[in-house]
């Protein structure tokens, strides 16, 4: 079922486009921008009200592409079925030459997010990674930063092996389920993003309410929107405007409200540079 | 007193409730038996069913060492079953091809990568059986109830599914069949055992009445049954109408016993009054020839002459009176006529025009009938003024004198104030009158007549009219 919703999503998006597509009004390819873990991808109704404030302001449809997966997203900018991702922060993103900076996200007030350490709410003991040796650890995708890049980092930098520290390690491909792994007790611990906590906190503890914060990374720029190379410098223009400006309207802020965001700034490259080092220092042997 | 000398009122019911309640208890009883098997059987099928459907996704799931996929797989059912307990699925536990925990629903409990020997004792002697089977389903029942399904596809073993049960697992579903069981056999009970209380009591109360009645038998007639008691064509029903049929013959019997008793003491009453007329009658001859004699043949002094007038009255009122108690039906008298019959209507219409009574006669008479005219006529006589007396001012009185077949009926009646069962009892008695007037001799002598000449006499007074009916058979008397 989860597994299949994603590819059901995007079959249906896809008929709506084509849809649209035979309709005049709408004789115009839609823009297609696609949505990882990074945001809370399933939350369908915001996730709706962005798209209608997105047509609004671009005059032209726009479909969303739900993956759980980034690798699979970013084969999607590479084959341009989709013209615009939000990813994560990697340097296959940021600094890949193929991709343009589109947007970053600010959380609260600032372009950065850190990534989390937490563990069950009863577990007191936990002050750090380090504390977790032989346990049983959740990462969310092998290409999210937050969610196992920076843990695996700051194991190595401490001349730990990050492949051996734990007992078991395996991937939820989501934050949030990471987070949920960790509150049901399938999970010792796991590193997710602290927007994605925060944000899913405000919506109600039920969830969050059941893991604790063990220790707090330092601070990467946020995952920016990307638009692949070949999306016509217009069309970069105006969906970069439609974003900015989304504070300047109505429906824009009651959008930003809901994804837990104030606003999107133009991208400064140089906030992404400390993860490109990271990925340099765990590829060396 | 013992249990079975109960009445039948409380024994009817009270068999017939244990009996309901008995019948009840097993059939809800062995229903109970069947249902909790069946029901463990299900539940055993269904956890099997669900085993294998979740096996071909874990499957691939654990050939992909995906954990959080193969937790979402088996956290689903577990949480609906937590919504909708059904058939209390405990926990699910997935092993590797090495038998440790690859994921569980209760990972705190069950953790990740431990060895199933090391988590208790069920699990160790699970294990020893996983070890030497060879791809099928084992089940065991130590306690709780395990579940164990091997995922296997093309003949590889990446592990093993075992569900976990409670060891009473099917008792929730069962708990609920024995209280709806429960209910319906209560429900059952509420209408059956007022019912049988009623039927029982239905059927032991006329029984008891007859009882009662039956009880009664040696010291007087009983009272009749209720109408309608039982109306039913039953045994029992039968025993009612015997009872009344024996009722009826009762009081038949009681009756003629009555009536024979009556006939026997008038009758003895008329031996004994004919043979002291009998006694009497020859002094009181010699009496009358002495006084006779003495009138004629000698002189009376003044008191003799005084004394012996009133000698010879009283003599002949004795001679009167015992001739009328004597009745003789053998003296010789001519038949019967038609014309003997009016004289006696002329005779009395005189009587009866003085008291202005209603007066109707019917004479049906051929001409000539064999019976002594004489005695029918006293007879005719003795009633029709009885009635006519009886009736008083402004009565009615009626005679009807016919014949039938070989029978001459005389049928008076009158309106009068009607015969006392008092008086009923000694009706034909002598000196028994009916009025202030007379002796009382005349019913006395038309039943003598009518005993003499064969016949009857039958009374019956009702509400306004009383009748005396004759039957003499006709044809020549002795």
């Amino acid at each position: 079922m989860q597994a299949n919703r994603p590819g059901q999503y995007l079959l249906v998006l896809l008929g709506l486009a084509l849809f649209l597509c035979g309709n005049p009004a709408w004789a115009v390819q839609p823009l297609r921008i696609g949505l990882t873990p990074t945001f809370l991808n399933e939350r369908h109704a915001l996730i709706a009200d962005w798209r209608v404030y997105l047509e609004s302001k671009l005059g032209r449809p726009v479909a969303f592409v739900l993956k759980d997966s980034y690798e699979e997203t970013m084969e999607l900018l590479h084959q341009r079925q989709i013209q615009v991702a939000w990813l994560c922060d990697c340097p296959h993103v940021t600094a890949n030459p193929e991709f343009r900076l589109l947007a970053t996200p600010l959380f609260q007030g600032r372009p950065y997010y850190r990534s989390y350490v937490i563990v069950p709410e009863h577990d007191k003991g936990t002050r750090g990674l380090l504390d977790l040796k032989d346990k049983v650890f959740a990462y969310s995708d092998p290409y999210s930063n937050a969610g196992f890049m920076n843990p695996r980092y700051a194991l190595k930098k401490r001349g730990i092996d990050p492949d051996t520290f734990f007992r078991r390690t395996f991937f939820t491909h989501s934050h949030r389920k990471a987070i949920e792994a960790v509150a049901v007790g399938v999970a010792d611990a796991a590193s997710v993003s602290s927007y994605i906590w925060e944000t899913l906190d405000r919506q109600g503890p039920a969830l969050t309410g059941r893991t604790r914060i063990a220790a707090r990374s330092e601070e990467y720029g946020f995952p920016p929107l990307v638009a692949y190379h070949t999306l016509p410098a217009r069309e970069f223009d105006a969906l970069q405007q439609a974003l900015l400006t989304m504070t300047a309207d109505p429906l824009g802020r009651e959008v930003l409200e809901r994804m837990n965001l104030d606003g999107f700034a133009r991208p400064r490259p140089e906030i992404y540079r400390p993860v490109g080092e990271m990925v340099r220092f765990m590829e060396r042997k | 007193m013992g249990l079975f000398d109960l009445s039948l009122r409380h024994k009817l019911p009270l068999w017939g409730g244990l009996l309901i309640v008995v019948t009840a208890l097993a059939i809800t009883g062995s229903n109970l038996v069947l249902t909790r098997e069946s029901i463990k059987k299900n539940m055993l099928v269904r956890s099997e069913i669900l085993g294998r459907s979740l096996s071909r996704t874990l499957y691939s799931a654990i050939s992909q060492d995906d954990v959080w996929r193969a937790y979402e797989i088996i956290n689903f059912p577990i949480s609906a079953e937590a919504r909708h307990p059904s058939f209390q699925l405990e926990d699910m536990i997935v092993l590797d091809a090495k038998n440790r925990v690859f994921i569980s629903t209760q990972p705190k409990r069950y953790p990740l990568q431990r060895d199933l020997a090391s988590l208790g004792s069920e699990f160790s002697s699970l294990k020893a059986r996983l070890e030497q089977n060879d791809g099928r389903m084992l089940v065991q029942e130590s306690g709780r109830i395990l579940l164990a399904i091997p995922l296997v596809a093309e003949g590889m073993n990446l592990g093993t599914l075992v569900l976990l049960h409670p060891g009473d697992y099917y008792q929730t579903s069962f708990d609920r069949v024995l209280k709806r069981n429960t209910w319906t056999t209560l429900v059952v009970l509420l209408i059956l055992l007022p019912l049988t209380w009623l039927w029982g009591r239905r059927m032991a109360s006329p029984l008891l009445q007859l009882t009662e009645r039956m009880a009664e038998l040696g010291q007087r007639l009983p009272a009749p049954l209720p109408e309608r008691v039982y109306p039913h064509g039953d045994e029992l029903g039968r025993l009612f109408q015997v009872y009344e049929q024996m009722r009826h013959e009762l009081s038949d019997k009681e009756a003629l016993e009555r009536q024979i008793v009556k006939s026997d003491r008038l009758a003895a009453l008329g031996r004994l009054t004919a043979s002291m007329a009998h006694e009497i009658n020859n002094p009181l001859g010699g009496l009358l020839t002495a006084v006779d004699t003495l009138k004629r043949h000698s002189r009376l002094d003044p008191i003799q002459a005084k004394v012996l007038p009133l000698l010879e009255r009283g003599l002949a009122q004795i001679q009167d009176i015992v001739a009328t108690l004597l009745v003789e039906a053998k003296a010789k008298s001519r038949n019967l006529t038609h014309q003997d019959v009016e004289d006696v209507h002329t005779l009395l219409a005189q009587e009866a025009k003085k008291r202005g009574v209603d007066w109707k006669w019917h004479n049906d008479l051929a001409d000539t009938i064999v019976l002594p005219a004489t005695l029918v006529r006293q007879v005719l006589i003795n009633l029709v003024l009885n009635a006519v007396q009886a009736a008083g001012e402004q009565g009615r009185v009626s005679a009807h004198i016919t014949t039938s077949g070989d029978n001459l009926l005389i049928d008076v009646g009158n309106d009068g104030s009607g015969i006392t069962p008092e008086l009923m009892e000694h009706l034909f008695e002598p000196f028994t009158g009916l009025n202030e007037e007379g002796q009382g001799l005349g019913l006395w002598i038309t039943y003598q007549i009518v005993q003499q000449l064969h016949g009857h006499i039958e009374v019956d007074s009702l509400d306004d009219w009383t009748r005396f009916v004759v039957t003499l058979p006709t044809g020549a008397p002795e």
